[in-house]
This record gives structure tokens, C-alpha cells and sequence, in this order.
């Protein structure tokens, strides 16, 4: 508070003497000016309607005027100035019930009030608001308010000029938080590779990138090695990137020749489209140049027509393929770099070189990832398959379904339980037990009674399918239905640019690994495991050592249904649940199971993961096809299947013949 | 030898007669050729419902006889369709393009480009693609009609049951082939129009003048004559030494294969016959059904061929024709919105959305309780009872109990 006075009164005495000095021209309420004020008197003018063409060096004026620029700048552009209709004095003005209040333009001080009809508001146009926001931002860079800084420098990432780099430069030093110092720093260097005064300074900044993989700074490099092709009489002139030869692969003959057209430089090439124009409007007696209509349908007889009219003169002559040739031999073509500094575009080059490698590796890098992440739901969704079929030998194919039951659960939990941490919390356990009661149903109710008879089961777990997805259609409509994350799950872990997976498949993918620990533990520690791994070796063998194998399986089948279930949750989040939910993912479980094999935990990873990788890598291949790539995907299975018929890991002995 | 089989077997002549006979009728009814009283557009149904009943009776052999639960013989079908389609695309475009061009006569070249900008505009090009070389042909896409799905099965067959993948493993690969074979078309760039199919097919080229009344009675004599072709052709098949080995087979895999029968040999025969029996069912089917898109080839199809096969009766030629016009039909009825809504106290059915339901839960009782379908009824009326052996195999070591059981 005391400095602030202080400087008040600084200002005044300095004040005080300069409006002695400076009598014209009369401006009553006023009586001190020096400065901004002298300065915004001198270009009232101006400022009371400005032009975008002409306002610039009025704006510049204003923002080395000294103290109170920004506030006055700020106050233009916020539409919030007004000149005096009597004598072009400017204000700021606020508008009141009667009138303006007014303020002195410069410091701000009250200045009393005028009636409406005194006042003009002062409206710039979108295009000087441009200029004086443009001008402000060296003021914001320096601004004490930390938010206002970072706007600044977002607004000059996204339209920086060369006159911000002298501000910006000067910003850094008095710099006291170290985060915006550190963006200060890399927008400098950004702005020094556009807008560098010399080709060394310039240089230098993109070679202080070294491989940065930010996209801002690829952004800066890729104007600079933007290149136009052009066409040369003599050898090529200018910042060269490439001479190009026609007829060499990428540019073609005729490439070349249309080139030399949109210049200007050759006649157009007679399409056959412009001969069937010109032969149509030369139809006399049903003859075009001697050949009768009807004979027209002959390439051949059209160019004799052709011919003919040409040397009537009736048409004009269109470019044969002699000349063609001809012309393009004459002439060289060149890519050349808009940017004339040769050393600047060799550095951006060898600049983009080195980071487009290492974005490649990154890319690799987000491609396992992502990869990983399918693998992970590929395998939360096949695992309960895996566990029926390799016990039970049965494929159920309403294992979709329970899937999509889950998901349906946690949507109805959600529906009672408004926190999405709890609901989901919930929902996860709920989901096993309502889709382990339907598994266990299933099972006592039909696939008991299929007992060895692995076809009709599949085909009745089928009819149940039909009979289920109606149902949910019937129930929940067909329209798709929220299960919405947490919010601790919402966004992407994103390590930069390139590489970045959401919270919820990491989610995902440690789901998955607690299910492989869980599985694991319950298969090699506990009583249950035992008896179900004696039944998946040999029921009969196990029977006779006092095993209930009806018990087995029925738990069996209630356990791989019930892991649906969660797994139904988990994709409910970020998929779209609709009744056909589960029946998206179970063609892809079957491939898990089948190329896993049966019987081992290990084989689902195994075949969740190679199921995964492929459908990600060949997706990367030709990336704006995801059909492509699951047909690929499945014919590679089918092959696969060829040469391990029985899976990645198959079990050995007896228990491998069926 | 025809006289000695058509004794033994003397279900083919019934089952004939009884077509003829509804062919028949069907025709005295016709808009076309009779009194009127069968629409244009039942006629088609009943025409289609035909063409599903020949591919049930394919998917019987593959299944009912040979044990081979494929989901997959709807990729055979619509290729079969695809095929036809392409030549009835082409050459009724190639109609309209010359039937629409003025100036002067075109050039094959600039034929060809108009026909192309006219199928290929819905996906973007204007580029015939290579695959639709042969399409101007009629002959040589009929060729095509069995050509490639028989290929296809050849290859694929020879490459599943060379490597023994049979059993459950063998149907969810079958459904691979299906999926990624529908998927494949789905693509704009297939060649095929994606999935905006090929469209237009019940014109018949050069047949404007026959109307549709009169096409649509053909196309139901032509499915018939395929049905009954066919049915011959796989009673021939299952009937004879050939048939005994193809039920061993489903039976008892292994045993034949001791015995000294090539089992892949017969395996990939009856899987590449069955293959070529859809496709010609499926050329029938799409000219009257007018449009298809790989939606038809989705594993979706191809499983509901096994419920209807599942629910006629499988091992019975003519149980797989009952089920899939009684369910097809059913089906048809019930979705069409003409079935009465059954009005509970507290809740009224509509079957638009619950036939499936009913169809899913009814599939799963015919699976349970009644094995042999529809075609178990005939059984009951004739007074014969199977013995209840869930499944097990009629083998030494449980005992002679069944022995018992089987002289029953």
C-alpha cells in the first residue's frame, strides 16, 4: 500500500512540471499529461475509430507509453472507452441509468459523469481488436497474476509473431515460477525457429530442440520445409529440396505435362471425353468429318474423325503423345522449399529426421500398449470361456450374454447407487454373483442333460443366447444404456504426445492380472483347484477318487460365468452397452480359447495376447480399416490353427484325445 | 440300380410327389397363371422358402449324416448369391446405360466406365474392379456360382480336416471363416459395394416383359426343381455303402479311420458337395429376395440354419426340409407383426419382440427333450420309441444293457 502511494505521488511530481510545458491543445478536465496521457491525446483521433490498416503504429505508440498501457489498451478492446462528442476527448466510460459515469483515460481517477448525448462509445472492429490484443500480450507476459501469464502464452502459442519475441525474451529473466519459465523458454524457442532474425539464431533454436517430440515443435518444422513444385526453363533456382525426373516412380510423364498445363506453359491433352464433345458438335448428315455415326463406337474411327476436322481446321489441335514427351524433355522440374535459407531448411530437416525415429519407437511403444490393453480385455472376456470349455469340454456360446448381463448389472446398480466409486464398487461383485446364479442355472437346468454331447450343447446354449439378447432388448430397449466410470478413472495417463493409454484400461489391464493371480491361486492352492484339475484331466478318474464331477462342473460353470459377469463391467465402461455387447466380443473369446488351447490359464494369456498384438499390429498396418484387420486377423488364426490344431499350450496324454 | 434304390428308399418319391404337388397348387393359385389367390409376394416367399429348405437339406448332409456341425454354409449361399448378382448387376445397368445414351455411340471403353460409375458411385469409384472381370457373362458367372464357393470349401476343408480340428473346434472355425468372410465384404473396397450390397436383382435382364407375377412362379419352378434335384442327389448320397461310411463317420471317428476309410477324403467330398448345394440355392434365393449385403453371410445366419435343420429333425433328409419352411415360415409370421398379441392380465406379448425368445427357448426344449425334432412326431405316429441313452454311444463298454435296448 505504501509503494503504491509512493508512487503516486512520484508520478505527480514528475507530472506537475510537463503540463506546464504543455499547454495545446485545451483539454479541461485533464490538467496533467504526460506519457500515455500525451499519447492518447496526440492519436484521440485514431483511436475513436480505428482502422485495421492504419491503427498499428497508434497501438504500438500506446504500448511503450508507459504506465497504465494495458489497463487503457484493455479497456479499447473491451468496448469500454468513449469519446467526448465536443471536443474528441477520450474516456473510460461506464455506462449508468442516465448517462456515463467517466474516468480519465490514462490513471483511471474518477472524472464525474456526462449526459448520453455527450458520450460516443468507442467500438473497435474484430480485426483492431486482433491488433490490441496482440499488443497486450507483451504486457500479460509480465502480468503478476500467474493465470493471466499462462493465457498469454497460450494465445501466443497459438498465433505468435515476430514482434512477441522481444517481449517474450525480456519475460523470461524476471520469471519467478519455474513451470512458466520453463514454457516461456520452449514457445522462445518456437517462435525463434519461425520468426528468427538470422539464419544462425534460428538454427540454433532447432537444433536446442534436439528430437523434442512435442507436436508444437513439429508444427514449427514442417512450414519450413513445406516445398512447391515448379517448373524451370534453365536449371532449378532457389532453396532446392529435390530435382525431380519425369518418369522416375513418383512423378510420372504425365504428372509432368499437367503440370506444364496449370502453368500455363502447354495445351491441354485431348481427353477422350473433350473428342466425344468435339465430334458431337460436328455432326452433319450423320457423318462427323467423313465417318458415318454409327461406326463411331470404334476408338480408332474417332480419332480419323478427329483427324479429318483437324485438318478442316474445325477444330482446334490437342496435344499428341510426340509432343507431349517433347515438352516435358524441354523443361526441369524441382520441389523448392518456400523457406530461401538453405541452412535452415538442412537443419529443420535433419531436426524432423531424428525425431520422426524416435516418434516411430514411441509409436511402437503406444501400439503395445494399446495392444496390451485388448490383450488384457480379450482375455478377461475369454477366460470364463477358457475354464467351461476346458473343463466341461463345452463352448457356451451365451458366454456373450452373461458378458453383457454384467454389464447390465452394473447399470441398474448404478441406477440406485449415485457414486460412481461405490456403484461401481458394487456392481463388481454383484455382477459375479447374479451371472454365477445364471451359470449355475444354465448348467443344472440344460448342459447337464447334454452331457457328452458337445454339439447339441452348443447349440442349445445358443437358443438360450437368442432367447437372453431378446430379452435384455425387451427389458433395457435397444437404445444403449450408461454404466459411467469414476471419476479417478476418467483421462489418460499421457507419458507425451505420442504415448498415452486412459486410466480405464490400465484399470482394465490390473483387473486382468488380478483374475490371472486369483485364477492361479484358487487352481494350485485350494481344495477346489485340485478336484477341478482332476476333472479337466479325466472325469472317469476322478469319479472313481471320490470326486463329484456334477459338482465340479456346475462350480466350474458358475465360476467362468460369474468372471463374465465382471469382466461385463469392466467393458461396460467404456464400450456402449447394448444387448449385442457381449456378442462383439465372443467371436473374439472363441479365437482366444482356440488358439490359446484348453485347460491352462496360460494358454488364454497366450492366446488373448497373440489375439490382441495381431489385431492391433495389423491394424496399425493399414490404420483407416478395422475390418480389414479382423479378417486378417481371423484368417492368420485359421492358418495358425493348421499347424498347433490343439493351441499355443495344449494339454498332453490322455486327456488331450477327447 | 435307380429301381433298387428308389425302393429303398421310398420317403424320395413321397417327398417328390408331395413337392410337385405344392408346386402345383402354388401355380393354379398364382396371380400369373391361376385364380389369383396367391400375392406376387407370397409367391416369392414360398419360392425363397424353397431355396432354405434346399440349403437345410445340405446342412443335414454336413450335419444330421456326417457329424459336422458347420456354422458357416450361409458364406457359401451368399457367395452363390454375390455371383449371380454380379451378372444381373452388370447387364441390367449395361440396359440402362444404352437405354439412357444419346450423341454418339459409345466406345466398349466408355461402356464399361458408365456401367462402373453407375454400380460403383455408392462407394466412391468408378473403377470395375478386377474381381467383376467376368460379370458381363452370363455362362461364365454361372461358373462362377460354383466355382468359387466350392473352392473355398475345397480349400478350406482340405486345411481343417487335414489337421483333425474336428468337434467344437471345427464349428467355431467355420464361423471364423463365415465372420471374416462377411467382415471382408463389408469393406467398401471388397469390390462388392461394401455393405450396401448389390441391389436391383429380381430384374431380370432381357425378361422386362415377363413381369414380376410371371418371374416370381418361375424362380418358385426352379427352386423346386433344385429341391427336388437336390433331394435326390443326397438321398443318392446317404443311401449305399457311401452313406454307411458317412454315418460311421459322425458316429466314430477314429474306428473308421482304423478300419482303413480315408475320412478326410470323404470328410472334405460331403463338405464341398454340401458347399455347392448352397451356393445354387443361394443363386435361386437372392434373385427373388432382390438385394443382398453381407448382413446374409453374418455367423448369425449360418447358426439359425442349424436350429432349423435341429428343429425339423437332423439324420432325416426331409426332417431338415420341414424344419426350415416351419420355422422360416413361422418365423415370417410371427415377426411380421401378423400374429394377434397375447394379452396376459398383467402384461400383453407382443411377438415381434418376444418370438425370439420363444424361438431361443423352444430350440433349447427341442434340444433337450425331443433330439429328432419335428420329424419325431411321425415317429410317435408310426409307434416307434427310441431308447434314452443320452448320447452315449452304442458301444461294448457299457454294457449289454443297451444291447437290450437297441432290439427294441
Amino acid at each position: 500500500m505504501r509503494s503504491l502511494l509512493l508512487a503516486f505521488a512520484t508520478s505527480l511530481a514528475l507530472a506537475l512540471p510537463a503540463a506546464a510545458q504543455d499547454a495545446a491543445p485545451p483539454v479541461p478536465v485533464a490538467t496533467v499529461q504526460t506519457g500515455l496521457a500525451a499519447v492518447i491525446a496526440q492519436n484521440a483521433g485514431a483511436i475513436a475509430k480505428p482502422s485495421r490498416q492504419t491503427i498499428a503504429p497508434v497501438i504500438a505508440a500506446l504500448g511503450q507509453a508507459g504506465a497504465g498501457a494495458p489497463d487503457f489498451l484493455q479497456a479499447w478492446a473491451d468496448k469500454k472507452l468513449g469519446a467526448r462528442k465536443s471536443d474528441g476527448a477520450i474516456f473510460r466510460v461506464t455506462k449508468s441509468a442516465d448517462g456515463y459515469a467517466l474516468a480519465d483515460p490514462a490513471t483511471g481517477a474518477d472524472l464525474g459523469t456526462a449526459a448520453k448525448a455527450e458520450i460516443a462509445e468507442i467500438k473497435p472492429n474484430a480485426g483492431v481488436r486482433g491488433l490490441i490484443a496482440s499488443a497486450l500480450i507483451q504486457f500479460q507476459l509480465s502480468d503478476p497474476d500467474p493465470k493471466t501469464r499462462l493465457a498469454a502464452l497460450t494465445a501466443l502459442a497459438r498465433d505468435g509473431a515476430a514482434e512477441h519475441l522481444a517481449p517474450l525474451a525480456a519475460s523470461i529473466e524476471t520469471e519467478a515460477d519455474p513451470a512458466i519459465k520453463a514454457q516461456k523458454e520452449r514457445l522462445l524457442g518456437l517462435l525463434t525457429i519461425r520468426f528468427g532474425a538470422t539464419p544462425e539464431a534460428r538454427v540454433a533454436a532447432i537444433e536446442g530442440f534436439g528430437a523434442d517430440l512435442g507436436l508444437d515443435f513439429r508444427a514449427a518444422l514442417n512450414p519450413i520445409l513445406a516445398t512447391s513444385r515448379k517448373v524451370f526453363n534453365e536449371a532449378p533456382s532457389g532453396n532446392v529440396a529435390l530435382t525431380l525426373t519425369p518418369g522416375k516412380p513418383g512423378f510420372s510423364e504425365a504428372e509432368a505435362y499437367d503440370l506444364l498445363v496449370t502453368e500455363g506453359l502447354a495445351p491441354k491433352r485431348l481427353s477422350s471425353a473433350d473428342l466425344r464433345a468435339a465430334l458431337e458438335s460436328h455432326i452433319e448428315n450423320n457423318a462427323v468429318g467423313g465417318v458415318p455415326v454409327t461406326e463411331l463406337a470404334d476408338p480408332g474411327k474417332r480419332e480419323a474423325a478427329y483427324a479429318a476436322l483437324e485438318a478442316a481446321g474445325k477444330v482446334p489441335a490437342g496435344a499428341t503423345d510426340a509432343e507431349v514427351s517433347a515438352a516435358v524433355a524441354q523443361t526441369r522440374f524441382a520441389d523448392i522449399y518456400a523457406e530461401p535459407d538453405p541452412t535452415v531448411t538442412d537443419a529443420a530437416k535433419a531436426a524432423l529426421d531424428a525425431v520422426s525415429l524416435k516418434v516411430s519407437a514411441m509409436q511402437g511403444a503406444d501400439l503395445t500398449l494399446d495392444a496390451l490393453s485388448l490383450a488384457s480385455i480379450y482375455f478377461l472376456a475369454a477366460i470364463g470361456l477358457a475354464i467351461t470349455f476346458g473343463v466341461m469340454r463345452v463352448i457356451n456360446m451365451a458366454h456373450g450374454e452373461f458378458i453383457t448381463m454384467g454389464a447390465y448389472t452394473g447399470y441398474v446398480v448404478q441406477q440406485f447407487i449415485s457414486d460412481y466409486t461405490i456403484s461401481i464398487l458394487v456392481a463388481l461383485p454383484l455382477a459375479f454373483a447374479v451371472t454365477f446364479a445364471a451359470g449355475v442355472a444354465m448348467e443344472r437346468l440344460v448342459i447337464r442333460h447334454l452331457a457328452r454331447r458337445p454339439l447339441e450343447t452348443l447349440l442349445a446354449t445358443f437358443g438360450i443366447s437368442i432367447a437372453l439378447q431378446q430379452l435384455f432388448k425387451n427389458i433395457f430397449g435397444t437404445q444403449a444404456r450408461p454404466l459411467t466410470a469414476p471419476e479417478w478413472l476418467d483421462g489418460a495417463w499421457v507419458l507425451n504426445d505420442i504415448v498415452s493409454i486412459s486410466y480405464i484400461r490400465i484399470a482394465i489391464f490390473a483387473l486382468a492380472l488380478t483374475f490371472l493371480g486369483l485364477f492361479l491361486v484358487v487352481m494350485k492352492r485350494t481344495r477346489l483347484g485340485l478336484e477341478v484339475r482332476a476333472v479337466t484331466q479325466n472325469p472317469s478318474m476322478a469319479a472313481s477318487m471320490g470326486i463329484n464331477p456334477d459338482r465340479i462342473n456346475m462350480l466350474t460353470f458358475g465360476l467362468g460365468s460369474g468372471i463374465a459377469g465382471i469382466a461385463g463391467v469392466a467393458i461396460g465402461l467404456f464400450a456402449k452397452v447394448t444387448s449385442e455387447l457381449g456378442a462383439d466380443y465372443i467371436v473374439q473369446s472363441f479365437m482366444t480359447v482356440v488358439v490359446g488351447g484348453v485347460g491352462n490359464i496360460w494358454g488364454t494369456l497366450a492366446g488373448a495376447s497373440l489375439v490382441g498384438g495381431l489385431q492391433k499390429g495389423i491394424e496399425a498396418l493399414n490404420p483407416s480399416n478395422t475390418l480389414a484387420a479382423q479378417t486378417y486377423m481371423i484368417l492368420f488364426i485359421i492358418i495358425f490353427i493348421q499347424f498347433r490344431p490343439r493351441g499355443i499350450i495344449a494339454l498332453k496324454g490322455r486327456a488331450a484325445g477327447d | 440300380m435307380t429301381h433298387g434304390f428308389l425302393t429303398k428308399n421310398p420317403s424320395v418319391l413321397i417327398f417328390l410327389g408331395l413337392l410337385a404337388l405344392f408346386t402345383l397348387t402354388v401355380t393354379l393359385l398364382s396371380n400369373a397363371y391361376g385364380v389369383e389367390v396367391i400375392s406376387t409376394s407370397m409367391v416369392k416367399t414360398l419360392g425363397k422358402t424353397l431355396c432354405l429348405c434346399l440349403i437345410a437339406l445340405a446342412m443335414d448332409l454336413v450335419w444330421g449324416y456326417m457329424g459336422i456341425l458347420s456354422l458357416g454354409h450361409f458364406a457359401f449361399f451368399g457367395l452363390g448369391g454375390y455371383m449371380i448378382g454380379m451378372w444381373l448387376m452388370v447387364a441390367r445397368t449395361r440396359e440402362i446405360v444404352l437405354a439412357s445414351a444419346t450423341g454418339l455411340p459409345m466406345t466398349p471403353q466408355e461402356l464399361n466406365d458408365a456401367i462402373a460409375t453407375q454400380i460403383f458411385g455408392v462407394v466412391g469409384t468408378s473403377q470395375m474392379p478386377a474381381i467383376w472381370a467376368f460379370a458381363g457373362s452370363l455362362p461364365a458367372q454361372l461358373a462362377l456360382v460354383v466355382l468359387v464357393p466350392g473352392l473355398l470349401a475345397l480349400g478350406f476343408g482340405w486345411l481343417a480336416f487335414r489337421s483333425r480340428v474336428t468337434g467344437v473346434y471345427l464349428s467355431i472355425l467355420t464361423q471364423a471363416m463365415t465372420l471374416a468372410l462377411a467382415l471382408y465384404l463389408y469393406q467398401n473396397d471388397s469390390g462388392l459395394r461394401g455393405n450396401n450390397g448389390l441391389s436391383g436383382l429380381q430384374n431380370i435382364p432381357g425378361l422386362d416383359w415377363a413381369g414380376q407375377d410371371r418371374l416370381s412362379v418361375w424362380f418358385l419352378w426352379a427352386s423346386a426343381l433344385a429341391l427336388g434335384l437336390g433331394y435326390l442327389a443326397c438321398a443318392f448320397t446317404v443311401s449305399g455303402k457311401f452313406g454307411s461310411v458317412m454315418r460311421a463317420i459322425r458316429d466314430d471317428e477314429a474306428r473308421v479311420r482304423f478300419l482303413g476309410y480315408p475320412v478326410e477324403g470323404y470328410k472334405l467330398f460331403v463338405f464341398t458337395l454340401t458347399a455347392l448345394i448352397a451356393a445354387i440355392a443361394g443363386a435361386l434365393y437372392y434373385p427373388q429376395a432382390g438385394i443382398i449385403n453381407p448382413a446374409e453371410i453374418a455367423p448369425i445366419a449360418s447358426i439359425y440354419l442349424a436350429v432349423w435343420v435341429a428343429i425339423g429333425g437332423r439324420g432325416r433328409l426331409w426332417g431338415a426340409v420341414i424344419g426350415a419352411a416351419f420355422v422360416s415360415m413361422v418365423s415370417t409370421w410371427f415377426t411380421g407383426g401378423r400374429a394377434p398379441d397375447l394379452n396376459l392380465a398383467i402384461y400383453t406379448v407382443k411377438w415381434v419382440d418376444w418370438w425370439q425368445v420363444l424361438l431361443g427357448l423352444s430350440f433349447v426344449s427341442v434340444t433337450l427333450f425331443a433330439p429328432k425334432g419335428l420329424s419325431g412326431l411321425v415317429d410317435l405316429l408310426a409307434g416307434l420309441r427310441p431308447p434314452q441313452r443320452r448320447g452315449a454311444p452304442l458301444g461294448p463298454d457299457d454294457g449289454a444293457l443297451m444291447e437290450q435296448e437297441a432290439r427294441q
